[in-house]
């Protein structure tokens, strides 16, 4: 599930929650609130990521009793930067084996994570860093409409979300809301064709407490609530009975439109 | 006008700024010193934040590097992978701007673990773009607020490679840019010494002592020769800083 602050997919990790799933190896270049909720849960054994964190705010409180106590259950993870994660999924768009690019000299990582080798350039000798590319199983993501066609539409700070259905082997897209033609639009608009899209579903709001540029604006008040609510086991346990498994992905439409 | 050693630590970073510069902006500290510089003597720099937004204009300070106000603002904005290739693998920055949770005299940072890496005392967010950043702008510009447990002799884990074990170390691993050039605590500004590059205090803050740096260092601190005194912030900077940052408080307090 990506979503680089905007395009969250809220609705759909909330789902994944409700329906029990297990064992997940979550890959995100940003995991954020959903997927401290995912953890929290024990939705995952393993953790793909390259900042881990509530930004401007602090910890993951639910990763790090994970990793740190092994609650609910441990977890494992493969640490990156951003930029091997960002060349990674490219790669796997592309269909390449791995990525290459100029990083990770004089740092620790490559001593703890082994998906980092040395190259050396073929044709100029140079030594690069090598990363595997990234191929999810289910890339999920957040966009803003579809249209009747089931083509999908991006706009604004599009992070990774294109990379990763191209680089999945299936896709699940939440979306504001469907129209009938996408209508004026600029040449170079950020469209997936619908064939390269596996399900899309219409969930207004979906990305509360992300945000949806041009539909509503990040609920910066609910990422610093989560603090506290997280810090506690049972405080959080309260939280995702009453906010997750007590609702459904209609809940998510009270935040639809709300301030644009 | 009386002002606090964050205050000085933002308004000492903003200066070092220039309006010619393009600056990667890592998120936080480094966040306010950029704005603050654009709304002051360096009106036409550019910001990039590592979501793609470039040449951005906030009236705010965003709470992540992903805000909404961030891509409103912008010229234009690209996707990830095209910044982390085209522009910052490109080595289109003059700067970046970065802070850590621990930074040794090398300016190396840690934002990676307190303790091991298996069994850590503390998980810390991780590198982010810093990583590559250190390794790809023209010049690195750090901002933290200094104490023994984040100015350390020994990182715990090297997130972001500064100047290494010293002397030529960025040479000898081919690095291209000049890595840290300035340091910029709520106490002093650090600059590395030209041949050892260890940071060395080249100005000291107002009203500080040198044993107040040394009680707030978790290793021997070098003085340069000559060091000066920061200038005080000047009521202009205070008075633009502290309306930004009111600003960014009630627009963080609002839930849409």
């Amino acid at each position: 599930m990506e979503g680089f602050t905007h395009l969250i997919p809220f609705a759909a990790g909330h789902e994944v929650i409700r329906q029990g799933r297990r064992r997940l190896t979550l890959i995100r270049m940003t995991p954020d609130l959903i997927y401290d909720q995912l953890i929290g849960m024990g939705c995952a054994d393993k953790l793909v990521f390259s900042w881990v964190g509530n930004p401007g705010v602090g910890s993951l409180h639910r990763f790090r009793d994970a990793y740190e106590n092994g609650w609910p259950a441990p977890i494992a993870i493969e640490e990156h930067s951003h930029a091997a994660m960002a060349n990674a999924y490219e790669a796997g768009a592309t269909g390449l084996p791995f990525a290459v690019f100029r990083g990770y000299l004089g740092v620790d990582l490559p001593k703890v994570n082994p998906n980092i080798k040395r190259i050396a350039c073929p044709f100029t000798g140079e030594e690069l860093a090598g990363v595997p590319a990234i191929r999810p199983d289910v890339a999920v993501i957040h966009a803003l409409r579809a249209d009747r066609a089931g083509n999908v539409l991006l706009e604004g700070i599009v992070g990774v979300q294109k990379e990763i259905v191209l680089a999945a082997k299936r896709s699940i897209v939440t979306v504001e809301e469907i129209v009938d033609d996408f209508g004026a639009r600029s040449a170079n608009a950020v469209i997936l064709p619908s064939w390269t899209v596996g399900a899309i579903v219409c969930v207004p709001g979906g990305a509360h407490p992300s945000y949806a540029q041009g539909y509503y604006k990040r609920d910066n008040a609910y990422y610093k609530a989560w603090d506290a609510i997280s810090r506690d086991r049972d405080a959080f346990l309260a939280w995702i009975k009453t906010n997750v498994l007590g609702r459904g992905p209609d809940a998510f439409a009270t935040y639809a439109a709300a301030e644009e | 006008m009386s002002y606090n050693p964050t205050e000085m630590m933002t308004v000492a970073a903003a200066r070092t700024l220039r309006d010619s510069d393009i600056c990667f902006v890592g998120i936080g500290m480094p966040s306010a010193a950029c704005n603050l510089a654009r709304l002051t003597h360096a009106p036409g720099i550019t910001l990039i934040y590592e979501s793609g937004t470039i040449a951005t204009k906030p009236d705010v300070l965003p709470l992540s590097i992903g805000d909404g106000e961030l891509c409103d603002t912008a010229l234009t904005t690209v996707s990830v992978p095209e910044m982390f290739r085209y522009w910052l693998q490109g080595e289109r920055f003059t700067v970046g701007f970065l802070r850590g949770a621990q930074i040794d005299r090398f300016a190396n940072l840690n934002t990676t673990v307190v303790g091991s890496y298996d069994k850590p005392k503390t998980r810390l967010p991780g590198g982010g773009g810093a990583p590559e950043v250190s390794c790809a702008c023209g010049e690195i510009y750090i901002i933290m607020r200094q104490s023994p447990r984040s100015f350390v002799q020994r990182l715990d884990f090297v997130t972001s490679f500064g100047h290494g074990e010293g002397g030529d170390h960025r040479a000898r691993l081919a690095l291209r840019n000049k890595g840290p050039t300035r340091l910029i605590t709520d106490l002093a500004v650090y600059e590395p010494d030209p041949v050892t590059k260890e940071m060395t205090v080249t100005s000291v803050h107002p009203g500080v002592s040198a044993d107040a740096i040394r009680a707030n260092t978790g290793s021997p601190v070098r003085f340069a020769a000559h060091a000066a005194e920061t200038p005080p912030p000047t009521e202009h900077e205070l008075s633009v800083l502290r309306a930004l940052h009111a600003r960014t408080a009630r627009a963080h307090g609002k839930a849409a």
